[in-house]
């Protein structure tokens, strides 16, 4: 179904004025995080900005937009917005004439994803502080956005959102399984366009600021729903799309750097289980403890499960088909099967984690900066968690669906070309029972 | 037409396997769930920051539980999910609580004292008789992944049978 075919909504998709009321109401909620992780409460559990970004902004990205919009949080982000407009000259459309800032292209070295596969395991490793200090949750929201702003000056497009954001990287992964989509309507016309104004732009619009060509797209992972082309195609050729959960996953990865976001995601899903809803006062300590020596050795552990240990099983699974396709092709093929497994297991332990905190928001809201205020009358909440005895079911139900999913996926990639899925699904089941024994 | 039959015959055998390990670990796992006789267990819980010790206790459906905090650091608490119970120890004092254990299952132990940062994940674990839903999660998907198995072994199979 062509949701572009309804006229309101292609009307407030193709106005730039929805999109920038949205997104500058949440640089302003960005921006009073970062004064309330600074000057609010230095509690974690009652500041601002360490539960609405992590309980609410997490629990809205994780549990809503990624799994049905995909990418539809990039849409709306923030944080690049300062820098877009520093970049543009412009905050709506565009200028008459261009500014002049650096421009430059980002060089092919670095035109894949493996620094947002860093820069998330950089700041998973320190999850630990991020998620309960107000002071780093300030400190890694300016960052980003300074970083996103200075990468604006020197390199053209979006280049902090494709190449940089360590949201990006994984939203952009799990986008492929959503039933959202933005494609050309008729590849035809688009060959036939001498314009290619959707890449190049014109005074109706920008071209593409993730730097994809959208006349060329077949998956969502690099199409970050800015619109941009469904305003400056000049044939009316872009479409916003419903389509069946998981589509683009039927076109199996090919790229080493996503390859090992799959990993880097499902490991990591894992650890924060094990880490924050586990038992284990060993774990917590080593996490908690930044630079002692408990600290490195879980930081090795971390880095080995998910370039080591999750790869290389996955791998010994491969090596039982006799077949010519060269095993690094199969190993990016087949990792696309386990990309709604890590999502399912990030739902899971997102219900978890969100569900358990959800109380504190009441009490924050009340109190955005910890002045004794009582703005809605909930300051004086108590914590409780909710809803736990509707955890463990909807988590059984969130994993089954996952390795179903990913036990299906296996099927699709491996049967057509005459390979075996049954490693690949034992390999599920196995770290799906795994994560099952960690959450329940 | 005998490679059919034969292929009929091991879909079968593999069909009927898979359903018999469900049924084998789906009656192992109801074993687990009867309830002993009832005793009156004391545990006591060693509370400091961030962690309980012992952090996972294990104890029989019926049994009259009382549980004895004591925190060794600050001032913690402990909330007991599903039973709806909590208790709080000031530091180097005792705090116990006595319930009977009549709901089977898992349920985790929290923090309700914010004690420090990492607070929020302070957590340990109680299960009352079998795990119950852990046990319906390994049914379920055992149960799910035998058919899968099978399925996929017999479409391998067919797609290298050559086509007639």
């Amino acid at each position: 179904m062509k949701l572009t075919s309804v006229p309101l909504l292609k009307f407030l998709l193709k106005s730039r004025y929805p999109q920038l009321v949205i997104s500058s109401l949440l640089l302003a909620g960005t921006v009073f995080s970062i004064f309330t992780a600074f000057f609010g409460s230095p509690v974690g559990n009652s500041n601002f900005a360490v539960i609405f970004v992590w309980i609410v902004w997490w629990a809205m990205l994780i549990l809503a937009i990624v799994p049905f919009l995909g990418r539809g949080w990039c849409a709306v982000c923030p944080i690049p917005l300062p820098g877009e407009w520093l970049q543009r000259g412009a905050v709506l459309g565009p200028p008459d004439q261009k500014p002049r800032w650096l421009g430059l292209r980002v060089p092919s070295i670095f035109r894949n994803i493996w620094l947002q596969n860093i820069s998330f395991l950089f700041l998973a490793l320190f999850s630990s502080a991020l998620l309960t200090s107000p002071q780093m949750t300030g400190i890694v929201l300016t960052a980003m956005l300074v970083a996103a702003l200075a990468l604006s000056l020197v390199f053209e497009r979006r280049a902090f959102c494709r190449y940089l954001c360590p949201v990006g990287g994984f939203i952009g992964l799990y986008s492929q399984a959503a039933p959202l989509e933005l494609r050309a309507k008729d590849q035809k016309v688009c060959a036939q366009c001498k314009d290619k104004s959707c890449f190049r732009g014109s005074r109706l619009g920008y071209g593409c600021p993730w730097n994809v060509f959208p006349a060329g797209l077949s998956k969502n992972t690099y199409c970050g729903l800015c619109f941009e082309c469904l305003r400056t195609c000049p044939n009316d050729n872009i479409a916003i799309t419903l389509r069946p959960f998981g589509k683009d996953l039927w076109q199996p990865v090919r790229r080493l750097d996503e390859a090992f976001k799959v990993f880097i995601m499902l490991g990591s899903a894992l650890v924060y289980t094990s880490v924050f809803l586990g038992p284990w006062g060993w774990l917590k300590d080593a996490v908690y403890n930044l630079g002692s020596s408990s600290f490195f050795i879980y930081s090795l552990a971390f880095l080995s499960l998910v370039f080591g240990i999750l790869p290389a099983l996955f791998v010994f699974g491969m090596l039982a088909s006799k077949t010519d396709i060269p095993l690094k092709e199969r190993f990016a093929w087949f990792s696309t099967t386990l990309i709604p497994l890590g999502l399912m297991f990030w739902v899971a332990f997102s219900l978890s984690f969100v569900l358990t905190n959800a109380s504190y928001i009441l009490s924050v809201a009340s109190d955005p900066l910890a002045l004794g205020w009582n703005l809605f009358g909930t300051a004086q909440t108590s914590w409780r968690p909710l809803l736990p005895s509707l955890l463990a079911p909807f988590q059984t139900l969130m994993l089954v669906i996952g390795f179903l999913w990913s036990a299906s996926l296996a099927r699709k990639i491996a049967l057509p070309r005459g390979l075996t899925p049954i490693p690949i699904i034992l390999y599920s089941f196995v770290v799906t029972l795994f994560m099952g024994w960690l959450l329940l | 037409m005998r490679n059919m039959a034969l292929q009929r015959r091991r879909d079968t055998f593999w069909y009927l396997s898979g359903w018999m390990i469900v049924l084998i670990v789906f009656t192992a796992f109801s074993g687990i769930s009867q309830p002993g006789s009832p005793a009156e267990p004391l545990i006591t819980i060693e509370a400091r920051q961030f962690a309980y010790q012992p952090g996972e206790i294990r104890v029989r459906q019926g049994d009259r539980v009382t549980l004895r905090l004591v925190s060794t650091d600050v001032v913690h608490g402990l909330y007991l999910e599903g039973y709806d119970l909590s208790l709080q120890a000031e530091p180097g004092k005792t705090a116990t609580l006595t319930f009977v254990a009549d709901k089977p299952g898992s349920f985790r132990f929290r923090c309700n004292v914010s004690c420090g940062s990492m607070h929020p994940f302070m957590i340990g674990k109680l299960t009352v008789g079998a795990n119950e839903w852990l046990y319906r999660f390994i049914f379920l998907l055992v149960a799910v992944f035998i058919p899968v198995v099978v399925s996929s072994a017999r479409q391998k199979t067919q797609s290298l049978e050559p086509s007639v």
